[in-house]
C-alpha cells in the first residue's frame, strides 16, 4: 500500500531474524486512523514480534515503519511514546499498592519547584482524563482494590496520559470476563470517535468480528493479507490463520452418564496465608460426562484442584474416587486411584523441560515394569512408547522422541502432556485450562481428545478461565465463585451472560 | 554450518576454550612478570609427564579430586550444590583413621570395612544436609558450608585426641598396613619382587618410588557406575527429575523428600570414599593436625565445573587440575617462577569454564561471518 497521511502507522517489508530463525519474513501493516486494527496469527506466527518492534523493543533487520506518511525510526520505548504510541502488555505492569495516579505518573511525575512531587496537579489532569473519556476509574483507588477490567483501563490511561495517538493491546481480553470485554470493546470504539486509533493483537475470532474495522493475518512470520472484518466471518479468519479449515464447532454426540466417579463432600481448602480458597464445596462427576467449571482466575481453581492431587490440605469435607476417600493423602495415592490431571501451568508441575520428551512421556509411570525391570530403566522401550504417542497424538516434529522437551512447541508440548495423562487410561481425567495459550488448530484437536475420552468411559473435569470453551465443551456447567459452586446448568440451558453474571458474584435471573 | 562451528556448539568445547584462555593469561602474567612463557609451560609439561613416576604422582594426585569431582557433579545434576564435599572429605579421612588404626583383621575384610566406614561418615554428613533441606528448607549451600567447619575441627579433635593421638607428632595413629590399597605393597619390597622390577626400569620407579594405588581405579569405577546410575536407572531418572523440576516431579507422584536426601547421601558417600582411600593410599595413612582446609572438596567443585558435571568428564578434568598442580611446582623449581601464576592459570581455567556460553558465543561470531561473506557473495553475483 502505498505510504499517505490517511494512515496512522505504516509498516512495510519487516524482516526480523533471530539467528537462523526468521520470525518475520517481509511483513506489511497498515493501520488506518480512527479504526481498530486487528492483528491475527497463531502463537508464535510473529505478532508481538512485530509490535515490539513498533514499539521500539526490537530492531527490524529490514523494512520500514512510516507514521501519517513520514519515516520514522523507532529504536526505543522512549522514542515510540514521543511519537505518539502507546502499548498495554497482556500482563499489566502496575504498581500494586499504589494509587491509580501515582501509577498513571510514574515515571512521568508533574513536578513543581525544586523538583517536588505536584500531586495535586497530577490529580487533576488525571480527572480530567478519566472525564474526557468516561472511563469508569477512581483516580484515588489503590490498584490492589480494583478489578481486572479497571486495571486494564488504567494501563490505558498511563498510555493516553503520556499522549498515545496510536494504541497497541496485547491480548487484551485474555483476563476479563465476558461483561467486561464488552466495556473495553465500548472503551474502544469511544477512543475511535475521539481521534485516536487502536492495534489489537490477538487470536480470539469473536472479539475480531466483534471490535475491529481491518485484520491483518500473520501465519508463521509471512504476511497473509488484510481483510476488512465486515466483509469476513470467522470461519474465513480461521482458515487464513492456520492455513487449513478448521471446525470452529465442537461436535459431540449426547452424553450418557454413569456412575459418579469422583465426589466432592464440603470440601474447604486454605491457601498458604490462611485464607479459606475454597469453602465447603460440593460437586459430583460421573463416569462418561464432562463436567465444565467456569469461573474467574482466583476463585479457588487453583486450590481445588491441588486438594484433589493431595499437593493442597483439605481443612475439612471430603474428596471421594470410585466411592474411597483420596483427600490428604499422597499425589502416588492419587494417581493410583486412576486420577489423571492436565495441569493448568504445563511448565511448572506438568514437564521438566530440559528432559528428552521420551522421558517426559513415562513422568508418572517410569517406575513400572514395562519400562524396565528392577533397577534399569529401559531406553529403548521408552523409545517405543513414545514413538506411539507421538503418531497417535501427530506431536511434532516427528521423531522428537531424543529431542529436549524444551524445543517443541507450546501446543507439541501440551500435546504430549495430554497423550501421557490419556495413556494411563484414567477414571478420571482433570484438565486445567488445557488449551492455555494454544492456536485454533491444537485446541481443536486438544477439544477432540477430551470428549474421545468421555466416549471411552472417563469422567473429565474441565476447568477453563475461557467461558466460551466451558460451554462449548461440557455437557454439565458449573460456576464457580469464591470458593463456592453457585450455579450447574445442563449444557444449553443457559447463556453466557447469566453464566458471566455468576461469576462475577451476581444473582443469576 | 561448518566444522569449527559444530566442535564449538559441543561438549567439550567450552572446557577446552577456557583451558586455551586460561594458559593464554597465564602467558600474559608470565610476560608481565619478566618469565619466558614457553620456557615455563615447557617446564610444566616435563614437571607432570616427564618422567613415570611424575605420571603416577599426577594420578595419585587426581584421586581424590576425581572422586570430590564425582560427588559435586552427581549432586548438581541431581539440582544440589554440594559445597559440603569437603567436610565429607574430612569426615571419611577421620572415620577411615579411627576404624582403620582400631581393627586389624586380614587385607581382603580389613580395606572394604576402611573404605566402606569412610564411606559411611561422608554419606551420613550429607544425608543431614539434605534432610535440612528436604525437611525444613534450609538451602545446601549454608548448612553445607557450616558442616565444613564443623568436621574440620572434629579432624582435630580426634588428631589430639588421647585415643588416637601418636606421641610427640601433630598427627593420629596410622592406620594398621592391612588397610592400604598401594598396588603390590608388600612384593614390591621383596626380594623376589625387586629382583623382577629390576628388569622394567619404568614400572621400578613407578611402583618403588611413588605411593601408586588402587585408588584411580576405584575412582574410575565411581565414574563409570554414577554415570550409569544418572543415566539409565529408573533412580537416576527421578533424582534429575526432581532436580530439572521439583514441582513435575511432585505432580508426578515422585518423593520429593526422600530423593533430595538420597542424592546427598550418595554424593557424600563418594566425598567420604575419596577420604578414605587418601588414608588408605597414601602416607602417612593417617589424619594430621589441619591449619587450614585441604582444598581436595573444593577442587573437586573445579573439577566437576571443567567437566560440565558429566561424572565420565571428570576424569580428564582431574586428570588436567592434578597435572596442573603437580608440574606447577616443577615451573617454581626450575624457574623460579612462583607458584602463585600456575593458581592465577588455574583460577582462569574455572572462571571461564563458569561461564557456559563462552564457546557458543565464539560460534555465534564465526556463523555471522560467514553469513556476511555468504551475503556479500550472493550479491556479488547479482551485481555481475
Amino acid at each position: 500500500m502505498e505510504v499517505s497521511p490517511e494512515f496512522a502507522v505504516q509498516m512495510h517489508g519487516i524482516v526480523k531474524k533471530f539467528g537462523a530463525y526468521t520470525a518475520l519474513d517481509h511483513v506489511d501493516l497498515d493501520v488506518r486512523k480512527q479504526t481498530v486494527h486487528a492483528i491475527l496469527g497463531e502463537n508464535g506466527a510473529g505478532k508481538t514480534t512485530l509490535m515490539n518492534i513498533l514499539y521500539g523493543l526490537y530492531q527490524a533487520d529490514e523494512g520500514s515503519v512510516y507514521m501519517d506518511g513520514k519515516e520514522v525510526s523507532i529504536t526505543s520505548p522512549t522514542e515510540a511514546i514521543a511519537h505518539g504510541i502507546g502499548m498495554v502488555h497482556q500482563h499489566f505492569m502496575l504498581v500494586e499498592n499504589f494509587t491509580v495516579t501515582e501509577n498513571i505518573i510514574l515515571g512521568d511525575e508533574v513536578c513543581g519547584a525544586a523538583g517536588v512531587l505536584d500531586m495535586r496537579k497530577a490529580r487533576k489532569e488525571v480527572m480530567e482524563l478519566v472525564e474526557e473519556y468516561g472511563f469508569d476509574v477512581d483516580p484515588d483507588a489503590v490498584i490492589q482494590d480494583i478489578t481486572v477490567g479497571m486495571q486494564q483501563r488504567v494501563e490505558i490511561l498511563k498510555a493516553l496520559y503520556r499522549g498515545a495517538e496510536v494504541l497497541i493491546l496485547d491480548e487484551p481480553t485474555a483476563v476479563l470476563t465476558p461483561q467486561e470485554i464488552e466495556k473495553l470493546i465500548e472503551i474502544m470504539h469511544d477512543l475511535i470517535a475521539k481521534g485516536k486509533s487502536i492495534i489489537i493483537i490477538t487470536h480470539k475470532l469473536k472479539e475480531i468480528m466483534q471490535s475491529a474495522d481491518e485484520c491483518s493475518i500473520i501465519r508463521r512470520g509471512v504476511y497473509m493479507g488484510t481483510v476488512d472484518v465486515k466483509n469476513s466471518s470467522e470461519t474465513e479468519l480461521a482458515s487464513k490463520m492456520v492455513g487449513r479449515n478448521v471446525n470452529l464447532t465442537v461436535e459431540k454426540t449426547p452424553a450418557h452418564p454413569a456412575d459418579v466417579t469422583l465426589s466432592i463432600r464440603g470440601l474447604t481448602v486454605k491457601d498458604e496465608r490462611g485464607i479459606e480458597q475454597v469453602r465447603d464445596l460440593n460437586l459430583d462427576v460421573r463416569s462418561g460426562e464432562i463436567v465444565g467449571i467456569a469461573g474467574i482466575d482466583g476463585n479457588g481453581q487453583q486450590e481445588l484442584v491441588d486438594a484433589i492431587c493431595s499437593l493442597a490440605k483439605a481443612t475439612s469435607g471430603a474428596i471421594l474416587m470410585n466411592g474411597q476417600e483420596i483427600q490428604n493423602t499422597n499425589p502416588r495415592n492419587v494417581l493410583n486411584h486412576s486420577v489423571a490431571v492436565i495441569p493448568s501451568d504445563r511448565h511448572r508441575w506438568g514437564l521438566v523441560l530440559p528432559m528428552m520428551v521420551e522421558e517426559n512421556t513415562v513422568l508418572e509411570r517410569h517406575g513400572e515394569d514395562m519400562f524396565g525391570k528392577g533397577i534399569m530403566l529401559d531406553y529403548e522401550k521408552l523409545h517405543e512408547f513414545t514413538s506411539k504417542l507421538i503418531e497417535s497424538y501427530d506431536i511434532r516434529p516427528a521423531g522428537c522422541e531424543e529431542e529436549r522437551m524444551s524445543g517443541l512447541s507450546g501446543g507439541n508440548q501440551q500435546k504430549a502432556i495430554i497423550a501421557r495423562q490419556v495413556s494411563y487410561v484414567p477414571d478420571l481425567l482433570i484438565a486445567f485450562q488445557p488449551t492455555r495459550g494454544l492456536d485454533v488448530g491444537a485446541i481443536e484437536s486438544v477439544h477432540k481428545t477430551l470428549i474421545a475420552e468421555r466416549d471411552r468411559g472417563a469422567a473429565i473435569l474441565l476447568i477453563s478461565f475461557e467461558l466460551d470453551e466451558v460451554m462449548d465443551v461440557s455437557d454439565t456447567i458449573a460456576v464457580i465463585y469464591h470458593g463456592q459452586i453457585v450455579g450447574t446448568f445442563a449444557q444449553g440451558t443457559v447463556d453466557e451472560n447469566q453464566l458471566g453474571l455468576l461469576m462475577a458474584g451476581g444473582e443469576a435471573k | 554450518m561448518n566444522k569449527v562451528e559444530k566442535f564449538l556448539r559441543g561438549r567439550f568445547a567450552s572446557a577446552l576454550v577456557a583451558v586455551i584462555i586460561g594458559f593464554a593469561v597465564a602467558a600474559v602474567v608470565l610476560v608481565a612478570a619478566g618469565y619466558d612463557p614457553i620456557a615455563s609451560f615447557g617446564a610444566l609439561l616435563s614437571g607432570a609427564f616427564g618422567k613415570p613416576k611424575y605420571i603416577s604422582n599426577v594420578f595419585i594426585k587426581a584421586t581424590p579430586i576425581l572422586l570430590t569431582g564425582i560427588s559435586v557433579a552427581f549432586a548438581f545434576k541431581t539440582g544440589l550444590f554440594n559445597i559440603g564435599a569437603e567436610g565429607q572429605y574430612i569426615l571419611g579421612t577421620v572415620l577411615a583413621t579411627v576404624v582403620g588404626c582400631s581393627l586389624n583383621l586380614p587385607m581382603p575384610l580389613q580395606v572394604p570395612i576402611v573404605l566402606l566406614s569412610g564411606m559411611v561418615g561422608g554419606a551420613l554428613l550429607g544425608a543431614f544436609v539434605g534432610w535440612l533441606k528436604a525437611k525444613f528448607g534450609i538451602h545446601e549451600v549454608i548448612t553445607s558450608i557450616m558442616c565444613n567447619w564443623i568436621t574440620f575441627y572434629l579432624c582435630n579433635f580426634v588428631v589430639m585426641s588421647d585415643a588416637f593421638h601418636k606421641p610427640n607428632s601433630t598427627s593420629a595413629v596410622p592406620v594398621n598396613p592391612s588397610s592400604y590399597t598401594i598396588l603390590f605393597g608388600m612384593w614390591k619390597k621383596s626380594e623376589a619382587g625387586k629382583q623382577f622390577l629390576a628388569g622394567i626400569p619404568w614400572l621400578r620407579e613407578i611402583l618403588l618410588k611413588t605411593d601408586l594405588s588402587a585408588g584411580f581405579l576405584i575412582a574410575v569405577v565411581v565414574a563409570v557406575i554414577i554415570s550409569i546410575v544418572l543415566k539409565r536407572t529408573k533412580l537416576g531418572y527421578e533424582l534429575r527429575a526432581v532436580g530439572l523440576n521439583r514441582d513435575a516431579a511432585r505432580f508426578s507422584g515422585i518423593a520429593v523428600e526422600r530423593n533430595i536426601v538420597l542424592s546427598m547421601l550418595i554424593s557424600g558417600a563418594i566425598s567420604g570414599l575419596a577420604g578414605a582411600l587418601s588414608i588408605t593410599g597414601t602416607s602417612p595413612h593417617t589424619i594430621t593436625l589441619l591449619a587450614a582446609m585441604e582444598g581436595y572438596g573444593f577442587n573437586g567443585m573445579s573439577v566437576a565445573f571443567i567437566a560440565g558435571c558429566a561424572p565420565l568428564g571428570c576424569i580428564p578434568a582431574s586428570i588436567l587440575f592434578a597435572s596442573l598442580i603437580y608440574g606447577g611446582m616443577s615451573v617454581q623449581q626450575a624457574m623460579g617462577v612462583p607458584s602463585d601464576i600456575i593458581n592465577i592459570m588455574i583460577g582462569t581455567i574455572v572462571f571461564f569454564t563458569a561461564l557456559p556460553g563462552i564457546a557458543p558465543f565464539f560460534a555465534n561470531k564465526i556463523q555471522r561471518r560467514r553469513e556476511a561473506k555468504e551475503l556479500a557473495s550472493s550479491q556479488g553475483i547479482e551485481r555481475a
